[in-house]
């Protein structure tokens, strides 16, 4: 063995040492906010995004909990490719959409269509709290809308799971008003005898929680999940003093009145399917 | 005269001397009895609520107060409804329908009450069904934005067959102040907010997002009168159906005049 070849091989155990180590760069890991613990995404998505370890929900993007709740290759997509054009003309707001657009990987703050639950035929809205904190504008607004309408229409049942930090400061007025938008094309849903089936997640918060969220025929919350009005900081502000733990999270709502049940994101399609066949839904 | 800024109107709009829902009651109706409690927990004195005699028509009448005394503030909560206060409203929108009066709200709160307790009884369900539930009654409404109509807190009186502004009121997603500290993390930033929002009577008539501005002067009572007198007849004259689904379309294409939306051609 020459002297050069020594160099060849280290060369190319290091080359290979390169490649694994990349290989496992390429998985990306998450950490638990509670306990730490670093996670593939991988392993994490194939446990409903909870923490393996202390059971934390992490926040699930809309696609995934599609994957979760539709049967396979049912979902599909309504009013796709529908944008805002900047109805206050806010400065810089087409670079945030653009910019949220590239993180979350999705057109808009909610994803809406139909799929089958167990061979149940659904209308489904699921909010991107990744894309502006899920903030409602007139694209969520009218996609909510929009999506009741062809529930009421096909008599369908209707699910929406919230995620949403409220109203979207950035189409002022317009975004407020899609809280009576909603409100209103909800209402006549139920009226006419649809099934609207409300689930919130983590966190649901303002014109949301405030509007359409509020008024399933059933409101069904994820455990641990922040749900309320005015944010815990505004409280304190307020009021001046500390909100005592998991004040206006799902277990104190749930004590106060103001949800049907909570249930563990790995049950939540078993669950709505139950609610379904009690409904007369059928395959 | 000086134009005015949004801001100064947005000061205007918090003007205490500013006419209030009990102002409004002796100036355009003949009587008035006031209506209280909510039949669960309480009664929110920042909604007044009652039945008044209109031209000889019972209407109902549903306001939101800050009141002018410290005292009355205080008694008010500054004109921050809870969520017995708007369940109070829902109670007696029901009153209204099944006795058939009209209903005319009046708007002016700073939002929503904020606090622990509205939180624990609900205040997100009280806004969210006060708002369903005006969609769906079968008798006409008018809400007037007399002052400050801030947040989910004034639309929860707002799901009207008319939205009217008075010309130095404002309507908004929040405060100018909220606003700002939210995206500028700088509340001092208000009055840039105020504009940037774009909260007047004039420009949210323009996005036809309201139906009429009300002039501010000597004959404003006189103008209400007149216009609540026109409009209630001839809403009156719609059958039940037709004033329904009148209101559904009103909401469901609230965002039309402006094109607010558009969807690329696949």
């Amino acid at each position: 063995m020459e002297i050069s070849d020594i160099f060849k091989n280290k060369k190319n155990r290091l080359d290979k040492l390169r490649r694994t180590r990349r290989k496992v760069d390429v998985e990306e890991t998450l950490e638990c906010k509670r306990c730490h613990g670093q996670f593939a995404k991988s392993v994490l998505k194939k446990n409903f995004m909870i923490c393996p370890d202390c059971n934390k929900y992490f926040s699930m993007s809309a696609e995934d909990r599609i994957r979760s709740i539709a049967d396979e290759k049912t979902f599909k997509e309504h009013l796709k490719g529908m944008y805002s054009v900047n109805p206050i003309d806010f400065l810089d707001y087409d670079k945030v959409i653009e910019k949220n657009k590239n993180r979350s990987k999705r057109d808009e703050a909610v994803i809406t269509g139909v799929c089958k639950i167990n061979g149940i035929k659904c209308a489904i809205a699921v909010m991107e709290s990744q894309f502006m904190m899920g903030s409602m504008g007139t694209v969520v607004g009218e996609r909510i809308s929009a999506i009741t309408e062809v529930a009421g229409k096909h008599n369908l049942p209707l699910i929406i799971f919230s995620a949403s930090g409220g109203a979207r400061m950035q189409e002022g007025m317009f975004s407020l008003m899609q809280m009576a938008k909603t409100s209103t094309v909800i209402e006549k849903f139920k009226e006419n005898g649809g099934l609207f089936l409300s689930v919130y997640t983590n966190p649901t918060t303002g014109g949301v929680s405030a509007s359409f969220a509020a008024l399933g025929n059933i409101l069904i919350a994820e455990p641990d999940a922040l749900i309320c009005f005015a944010g815990p900081r505004v409280i304190e502000q307020t009021i001046g003093e500390k909100l005592p733990e998991g004040f206006q999270h799902s277990e104190f709502l749930l004590k106060s009145g103001m949800l049907d049940m909570i249930v563990e994101r790995q049950d939540l399609k078993e669950t709505i399917h139950r609610i379904l066949v009690m409904h007369n839904y059928l395959p | 005269m000086k134009e005015l800024t949004t801001y100064d109107r947005v000061l205007i709009a918090r003007d205490k001397k500013r006419p209030q829902v009990s102002k409004y009651i002796e100036e355009l109706f003949d009587d008035f009895i006031e209506l209280k409690g909510d039949r669960l927990s309480g009664d929110d004195e920042s909604i007044l609520g009652g039945i008044a005699m209109f031209h000889g028509t019972p209407v109902t009448i549903i306001g939101q107060r800050k009141g002018k005394s410290l005292e009355e503030s205080m008694r008010f909560n500054f004109g921050m409804c809870s969520p017995e206060g708007y369940r109070k409203g829902m109670r007696l929108m029901k009153e209204a329908e099944r006795f058939h009066r009209p209903i005319i709200t009046f708007i002016d709160t700073p939002g929503a009450y904020p606090g622990k307790e509205a939180e624990e009884h609900g205040q997100a369900n009280a806004i969210a069904e006060s708002m369903a539930l005006m969609s769906s009654l079968k008798v006409p409404i008018i809400a007037i934005i007399t002052g400050e109509g801030n947040s989910g807190g004034a639309l929860a009186l707002s799901v009207a067959d008319k939205i009217w502004m008075l010309e130095n009121s404002i309507f908004a997603v929040l405060s100018p102040e909220g606003f700002a500290s939210i995206l500028w993390k700088d509340g001092s930033l208000a009055p840039k907010a105020s504009e940037v929002m774009k909260i007047t009577a004039k420009e949210l008539y323009d996005f036809g997002l309201i139906d009429d501005v009300i002039a501010e002067d000597r004959n404003m009572f006189k103008v209400i009168d007149k216009k609540l007198q026109k409009e209630i007849s001839s809403l009156q004259k719609l059958s039940q159906n037709t004033l329904i689904e009148n209101r559904y379309l009103k909401f469901r294409n609230i965002d039309e005049k402006k094109k607010a939306l558009k969807v690329i051609k696949e």
